[in-house]
């Protein structure tokens, strides 16, 4: 009995196979763009898992400097000598040519047992390990990267390893730091002697830190992931728009025969459970694809989210990406569920159906006054939702809570507008076929209004995001202007070099304006801290957002610092309030400027305050005021003059085309992802007209046989496509502008600490608009298409089965 | 006996008033028997045949079935009934859309699990189908689509053939072969049939005429 009922239930999709392919596509789409974003996600996670566990840090406890600076390696002989079993680790950025990796010196006579990665275990051969020049392990992609860089021990690839670091023997590395005596911390093995001496006693500078699980990239990049996991819910929401419409579709078209097959003696609770059955099999099926697109997608993907990554956070992905298992099976059951979701409504009513309900497909295609009213009302509450979500919600999620409810609030009421709008055209058209196209319209509008709210929630993702990156382009690009005044940047490679630099470039330029920097916790969370020369450069162009009166005098007295925007926001400092600085001091607040694209916290203070308080700061990177003609004499000079090699330098120009470019591929999977979701926008567009054509033969033939050509009522087809794509157009720019500014004003803030203003662009939106109109059109093209050749017999057949 | 019902009673509510279609129904119907139901429209008829058939439930009165109780069976025996022991030929044909005449054919014979393609392809030739079997319903006039639907009821062998109008939307001359063909088969196969219809011509050709009015029946 079941496989003769089941084998019945899918002969429809037999003989409707472009309605099958629609919804195996929609939710291969909608899987595809969702797991395609987990596969980055969990590679992502992945990396920062391994990043953790380097030396041991998720599962050792560690010693490390109050003040968050490098420490002399006396203490690690005080504490060893006192019973204490630590091992030295100093780790550092070493950078050359554009390159840069994270250099982890260890001890390997020390190191407690498992703390090193087991290749540098294995590698065997300690002699060539701690002896000069010494080695190098790093991953394969690591060691390919930095092929052919001067300066580096010889490298080993050794599977395995965290890619973007490389560790090597302690001493090797204090040398390719420039840190020589000096280390970075402390890794405590398990089991230390009871009665050793306490540790302020004899290490005063040096505080405990328990077992970090979580590596700080991995809290740094949480916004950033979270935003991409919500780009792709969106996407997979728009996809599950087509699997409803399909699944709702397939269902009324078969309700006939659900009426013949319980008549003819199918139990019901048999009936629900071989089409839940079926549901499930496709979308088993439909997941399945689309998980591989998805790792197509990811795949394509990933390297711009590797730079992005690289670019604002530091964070090294590796370049491969693994299958694995909790991906894809989470990507099946998301379409399981997905699919589950879009065909619950229709079982429900399948199970309420009584037996001898109409057999006809009912309300699909009729408008439902009640039935818009009671989704304009779940609008209201989910548009109630967002408000308070804005007004009282705090942080990222409560961000992406006013973004859901606001745009399913606008999803829900837009066919309420659109029928609205419609009625109101009917009323003032004067015509009698305008007044009929108006009429047939609003009929239309429950089976289009699924497609509709699906490309209503694109063109509003599409116009929110575009002000969003628009706008960040256009403050980015001033903000760089005024960040980067100076027009040329040299970083010396010792401190000597750096002092015969500066001699010999006074007479040759308009000022020279140090760049020292140490890094050090403020405020709890890992932070820069700046010193600024005084110069008149700064209160020319610092993008400062507030400030006190003569505040870059105030630096230059030692009297006050500066903090970024993300570090004033995130803890909620006011001017006056005091900033303290590693090692203790403190400094009363007096400006906040502008920082984008940086995740950390950043302090300024006058420069010879800085010096004072961190008498052992790396002096030697600057930047030089010149005229900008000068600059590649000045440059050629220097390399003549003092060797310096050309990557030592970068000029203005060259540092704006980075910051473009790394801002550039930070948006890239935005884009990309846009584009996609518009893409599946206009398919449910093209299988919600293509299936409905199917049923408009009874509405169009009367029509025909009073009189009209088939050609005029193809294009009329085509129009009302056109029109109602048109009409949501104009409802998603008020929709798009609110998502730009929740995005902006709330979820930037939330997630990376700064606050943009917001510009629009209308250029922008007619060209979405156009492209709008060219989705709705191809989309009516096939219908209308076979609408103009169809045959008379095929109208006539309509009359024939009336009764 | 086949069919028997003892003051079947069924009320509907129309326009918020309460409408009572059937006020009392006694009809028995036995082996090789056909009972014509005649009556104007809206009288009940096809009420009855689908409380016969065990799509609706009677409010009041008891109805039994090839010895089955349906006032007291669940939904579950009542599907099971219907698969197994009535067949419904409809006004309105009813066939499986996206299945081909032949499938259609034998689709009820197939879901109570007994089916005999010999006896199928026999009555496909007897309905004049034999050529049509590749085809789907939709490419049928609706003469062939009623023959499918009496031949998909007829291919599962039921007792009780429940026929509402069958011949109502073929002429006269098909509508005199078809019902031939029906009596012939249900003859054989010693089935019962109880059949609407409205024209008194038809109804003269059945063994016992019965006519619903007021809600009651009267021979």
């Amino acid at each position: 009995m079941r496989r003769t009922a089941l084998s019945a239930l899918l002969s429809h999709w037999r003989r409707h196979p472009l309605q099958l392919v629609s919804l195996l596509l929609g939710l291969a789409l909608a899987t595809a763009l969702w797991s395609g974003v987990q596969a980055i996600n969990a590679e992502a996670r992945a990396s920062y898992d391994r990043a953790a566990q380097v030396l041991g840090q998720d599962r050792l406890e560690q010693l490390v400097p109050s003040d968050g600076q490098r420490f002399s390696q006396d203490v690690y002989v005080t504490l060893r000598r006192a019973g204490w079993i630590v091992s030295p680790v100093v780790e550092g950025r070493w950078f050359r040519a554009g390159h840069s990796v994270q250099v982890y010196g260890i001890d390997p006579f020390t190191a407690p047992q498992g703390t090193l990665p087991g290749a540098v275990q294995a590698g065997g051969g300690i002699v060539d390990f701690i002896t000069p020049p010494g080695q190098a392990y790093a991953a394969p992609q690591t060691v390919a990267d930095l092929a052919g860089q001067e300066g580096l021990p010889p490298l080993i690839a050794a599977e395995g390893m965290v890619p973007g670091i490389l560790f090597t023997d302690i001493g090797i590395a204090q040398d390719l730091l420039r840190a020589p005596g000096r280390i970075s911390r402390l890794l405590l093995a398990q089991g230390q002697p009871a009665n050793r001496p306490p540790l302020a006693q004899i290490a005063p500078g040096l505080e405990p830190r328990a077992p970090q699980e979580q590596a700080d990239v991995a809290q740094l990049t949480g916004s950033f992931h979270l935003n991409l996991t919500a780009f792709g819910f969106l996407s997979f929401a728009v996809g599950l728009f087509i699997v409803h419409s399909a699944i709702g579709l397939a269902f009324e078209q078969r309700r006939p025969m659900f009426r013949t097959l319980r008549a003819l003696g199918l139990p019901l609770r048999t009936l629900v459970g071989l089409l839940a059955a079926e549901v499930m099999i496709l979308a088993l099926i439909a997941g399945l694809v689309g998980i591989a697109l998805g790792y197509v997608i990811a795949a394509a993907l990933l390297p711009d989210v590797a730079a992005t990554l690289r670019g604002l956070y530091g964070a090294t992905l590796s370049g491969g990406l693994s299958l694995r298992p909790s991906w894809w099976l989470g990507g099946l059951a998301i379409a399981l569920a997905g699919a589950g979701v879009a065909a619950a409504q229709s079982l429900w009513r399948l199970w309420r159906l009584p037996l001898l309900a109409p057999a006809q497909p009912r309300a699909w295609a009729r408008a439902s006054a009640r039935g818009l009213l009671r989704q304009g009302g779940l609008a209201a509450v989910l548009a109630g939702v967002a408000v308070l979500a804005g007004v009282f919600g705090q942080g990222i999620v409560a961000g992406f809570v006013l973004l859901g409810a606001m745009l399913i609030s606008a999803a829900l009421a837009l066919p309420g507008a659109l029928a609205v709008v419609l009625a109101g055209a009917e009323r003032i058209s004067r015509g009698v076929l305008a007044q009929w196209f108006w009429a047939d319209t609003r009929q239309q509008l429950p089976g289009l209004s699924l497609a509709l709210m699906a490309l209503l929630l694109a063109l509003s993702a599409n116009i929110g995001v575009g002000t969003m990156v628009s706008s960040f382009r256009m403050t980015f690009t001033e903000w760089l202007d005024q960040r980067l005044p100076s027009e040329l940047y040299v970083t010396a490679r010792t401190e000597e070099e750096a002092a015969r630099l500066r001699d010999w470039l006074t007479p040759r330029s308009d000022a020279i304006l140090p760049i020292w920097k140490v890094e050090g916790p403020v405020l709890g969370q890992p932070a820069e801290i700046y010193g600024v020369a005084d110069h008149r450069t700064y209160a020319d162009n610092w993008p400062m957002l507030r400030a006190e009166p003569d505040v870059w005098q105030t630096l230059a007295r030692g009297e006050g610092a500066i903090v970024n925007e993300q570090l004033w926001r995130r803890e909620r400092l006011s001017l006056g309030d005091p900033v303290p600085l590693p090692g203790g001091v403190e400094r009363p607040l007096v400006g906040v400027y502008s920082d984008y694209g940086n995740p950390r916290g950043q302090v300024i203070v006058g420069l010879a305050d800085l010096v004072a308080q961190f008498p052992d700061l790396d002096r030697r990177r600057f930047a030089i005021r010149t005229d900008p003609a000068k600059v590649p004499e000045l440059r050629a000079a220097l390399v003549a003059d003092f060797g310096l090699p050309q990557d030592s330098m970068i000029d203005q120009v060259t540092v704006k085309q980075i910051s473009l470019m790394v801002f550039e591929r930070t948006f890239a999977v935005t884009a990309a992802l846009n584009v996609l979701t518009m893409g599946v926008a206009g398919l449910a567009m093209f299988t919600s007209l293509l299936t409905l054509s199917t049923m408009r033969l009874p509405q169009l033939a009367p029509v025909w046989a009073l009189g009209l050509t088939r050609g005029r009522l193809a294009r009329l087809e085509l129009g009302r496509a056109m029109m109602l794509a048109a009409l949501t157009m104009v409802l998603a720019i008020p929709v798009g502008l609110l998502l730009a500014w929740v995005l902006l004003a709330v979820v930037n803030v939330a997630a990376f600490g700064w606050r943009l203003p917001m510009h629009v662009f209308p250029g922008d939106w007619l060209w979405l608009g156009a492209l709008a109109l060219a989705a709705a059109g191809l989309a009516a093209a096939w219908p209308a298409w076979r609408l103009a050749r169809i045959q008379p017999t095929e109208l006539l057949k309509v009359f024939a089965d009336e009764r | 006996m086949l069919l028997s019902l003892e003051q079947v009673g069924k009320t509907y509510v129309s326009a918020g008033m309460p409408v009572e279609v059937l006020r009392g129904v006694d009809l028995c119907l036995g082996r090789g028997e056909t009972v014509a139901l005649t009556g104007e429209s809206g009288s009940g008829k096809s009420t009855l045949l689908h409380l016969c058939a065990g799509l609706d439930r009677a409010d009041r009165g008891h109805i039994e079935v090839a010895g089955h109780d349906l006032t007291a069976a669940n939904d579950a025996a009542l599907a099971a009934l219907r698969r197994t022991a009535v067949g419904l030929v409809f006004q309105q044909f009813n066939l499986i859309p996206s299945l081909n005449v032949a499938a259609n054919l034998a689709f009820q014979a197939r879901l109570a699990g007994h089916e005999d393609d010999a006896w199928i392809k026999a009555l496909a030739d007897r309905l004049g189908l034999s050529d049509l079997l590749g085809r789907y319903p939709e490419q049928l006039s609706g003469g062939q689509q009623q023959r499918v639907a009496i031949g998909r009821t007829l291919a599962a062998r039921p007792a009780l053939i429940l026929a509402d109008e069958p011949t109502g939307n073929l002429d006269e001359a098909t509508g005199d072969a078809v019902l031939d063909l029906m009596m012939e088969l249900v003859a054989e196969a010693g089935a019962g049939l109880l059949m609407v219809t409205h024209s008194p011509r038809l109804a003269a050709r059945l063994s016992r005429r019965v006519h619903l009015s007021g809600g009651r029946l009267a021979a």
